[in-house]
């Protein structure tokens, strides 16, 4: 009885957080749009019973996904985000690893300094960060500022409202997701390792290649797909630094709800952003398992 | 300062419930009130007054939609009002609860009874048209003595855009005005609801898309001020706030607004009590308060709009009455023009054409 109420307990959690909504947008995706408050239908009337239920059910329809297959602007925007999740992962990669790695490698009491640094930022809101970057990239920005001053540049550079503004924002904003999965890998190796392998002739490189790299791939999975998996619906950044032909699924998911009002055509997007997402999910998932089966 | 959106949407839902006196939740457009006016209110009434901002009418039209927002007073511009008078999204005002109603103004109340039968739901907040924002000295010095500021030709001819794009133009990110203006420029009904219509606006803005640096609804009067950009279409009073800015600033940029002389959309923001407001009540003593002559003008005297109200007229700013670009003569109003809300079908078409003006897909 009591392991029943234990695995209960995270199934419950799980329900209520994530299937329930999941069965709601759904539901939405498959009715039609209207104008009522709430703008589609049918709606669930329980009060006319079992006829209420059936009437409810034939009239839903997959309308709404056939309608996605009609208009490219949809499998374009799903592979332009996938496009600038990959190459953000990548870039947050190339600058967590470093740092990752030297906090490993600092002297113990420094290490939670260290830590507490990369956390910092998480005490400010998301929103402001992303403001501030505003400030930083904008033509009359602080950036700017400080290159012409300093005779770098003769001209502004036009990087607010690009993609490489998107791209800074990203990597800023999900740097702490891949630095800390790879320092944990990392904080837990062992240091006689290294020592054997150039004992054994390695030289630092070469034991960096065959040793270090190896043991904290773990670390580095599980960030890219902490980076990737959220990057991909990513809306306030782009929406916030990008350009106006920033493409990306978000942005359309906001569109459709917004701007057309259409719940159910945004629904259906959503369900398919969710379809699009689980194959690195269930990757990410087993990966985790492989390393606690590995430690186990 | 813009007050980002997403943090302010949530902020009211979080004091849901919490608060025991009499209160009222205010929803209106951002940097569009003298904020004193909010303490005076207080003050006045006793009734704790809670005040958020959004800055697009999708925004609050999809809180209107959804339901259980919490407001109890909504500032939604005409069409998306008539449209959420539609979908049931409002209760009919009470007007004997409104004495104030009397100092409203005919010549207005005639335009926004297109969009709300009889003023049965809403008042006139402030109006406005749809047009230019040209920091002058910039745009000349690039184009020319000559440079067509007072037209649409500023924007939509392209030859215009490619040498503007050095100093950087920004769109309004609302196809509802953006679609009927290109609409006007090119000699169509700004306010049809044909799709094939509609669509040439594409040939309008697709040779101008390479050169806009963004699309968007309130950016603009911060990137005018500092001189960031040198053109906006955007909402009058919006360009008349970054003026002063840029004034306030003592930064040496130079704005005036413009309504083009091929004609400009007017527009009408309505204060409308949503049909689920916990406290209709202190809503309609809102409404009342703001009707006041002397409280309406010192919104309008702030936020450089005209309003609806005749009787405040004589409370406002010389700077503001007198300014034809906030108070048209009648002849200017004549080459105004109104749109009506786009059914359903249509609005993806509108949508769907927007889309593919920014992002080029």
């Amino acid at each position: 009885m009591r392991r029943v109420v234990l695995i209960a307990v995270p199934y419950l959690w799980l329900l209520a957080l994530f299937l329930v909504p999941f069965v709601i947008v759904l539901k939405i995706s498959l009715s039609d749009i209207a104008l009522a408050r709430p703008p589609y239908l049918p709606q669930l009337d329980l009060s006319a019973g079992w006829q209420g239920v059936r009437e409810f059910l034939s009239g839903l329809d997959l309308e709404n996904f056939v309608f996605l297959t009609t208009d490219d602007l949809y499998w374009k925007a799903y592979l332009s985000s996938l496009r600038i999740a990959l190459v953000s992962t990548l870039l947050t990669l190339l600058v967590g690893y470093p740092i990752a790695y030297g906090m490993a490698r600092a002297a113990r009491e420094w290490r939670p300094t260290l830590l507490m640094l990369v956390i910092l930022p998480f005490w400010t809101s998301f929103l402001i960060r992303v403001y501030a970057w505003m400030g930083i990239l904008s033509t009359e920005g602080v950036l700017n500022n400080v290159l012409l001053f300093l005779g770098v540049i003769d001209e502004p550079l036009q990087i607010m409202n690009t993609n490489t503004a998107v791209y800074i924002g990203i990597v800023y904003t999900y740097l702490p997701f891949m630095i800390l999965p790879i320092y944990a890998a990392l904080e837990k190796m062992d240091d006689s390792l290294l020592e054997a392998a150039e004992d054994l002739g390695c030289s630092r490189l070469q034991a960096f290649w065959l040793v270090t790299w190896p043991l904290s791939r773990n670390g580095i999975v599980a960030g890219c797909f902490l980076v990737f998996i959220p990057t991909i619906g990513e809306f306030v950044i782009p929406s916030l630094l990008g350009g106006s032909d920033t493409l990306m699924i978000g942005k359309v998911l906001w569109e459709e709800f917004f701007s057309n009002r259409d719940w159910p055509v945004a629904s259906a997007v959503a369900v398919v952003l969710l379809a699009i997402l689980i194959v690195p999910i269930i990757l990410f998932q087993r990966n985790e398992q492989k390393a606690r089966e590995a430690e186990g | 300062m813009k007050t980002p959106l997403t943090l302010t949407a949530s902020a009211v839902v979080l004091t849901a419930g919490l608060a025991q006196a009499q209160e009222v939740r205010v929803y209106n457009w951002s940097d569009y009130i003298d904020e004193d006016l909010l303490a005076e209110f207080e003050e006045e009434t006793g009734i704790e007054l809670i005040y958020d901002v959004f800055d697009s009418n999708e925004v609050l039209e999809t809180k209107m939609l959804a339901g259980g927002s919490g407001y109890d007073v909504v500032v939604p511009t005409g069409t998306f009002l008539q449209r959420q008078i539609a979908a049931g999204a409002f209760q009919e005002l009470d007007k004997s609860k409104l004495p104030n109603l009397e100092n409203m103004w005919d010549v207005i109340e005639e335009r926004t009874a297109k969009y709300d039968p009889g003023n049965a739901y809403s008042i006139n907040y402030m109006w406005g048209t749809t047009g230019l924002g040209v920091n002058v000295p910039m745009v000349k010095e690039i184009l020319g003595e000559d440079a067509p500021v007072n037209s649409w030709d500023l924007v939509f001819d392209p030859e215009n855009m490619e040498q503007l794009a050095e100093c950087g133009v920004m769109f309004l990110d609302a196809p509802a005005e953006m679609i009927p203006a290109a609409l006007n420029y090119i000699g169509e009904d700004p306010d049809s609801h044909e799709p094939e219509v509609i669509e040439q606006a594409e040939g309008v803005f697709m040779p101008i898309r390479p050169y806009i640096q963004k699309f968007h609804s309130s950016e603009y009067i911060n990137a005018l001020a500092n001189g960031d950009i040198c053109v906006a279409v955007g909402w009058s009073g919006d360009i008349l706030q970054a003026r002063d800015r840029a004034a306030e600033a003592d930064n040496g940029v130079e704005i005036s607004y413009f309504a083009p002389k091929e004609g400009a959309q007017m527009w009408f923001d309505q204060m409308a009590i949503p049909v689920d407001a916990p406290n209709p009540d202190a809503a309609h003593e809102f409404l009342n308060f703001i009707m006041d002559a002397e409280n309406m003008a010192q919104a309008s005297n702030y936020v450089y709009y005209a309003n609806g109200n005749e009787a405040s007229q004589e409370y406002l700013n010389e700077d503001v009455i007198g300014d034809p670009a906030i108070y048209p003569d009648a002849e200017a109003l004549d080459n105004t023009f109104t749109t009506t809300p786009y059914p359903p079908r249509v609005q993806r078409t509108v949508t769907r054409l927007w889309t593919k003006i920014k992002s080029g897909t």
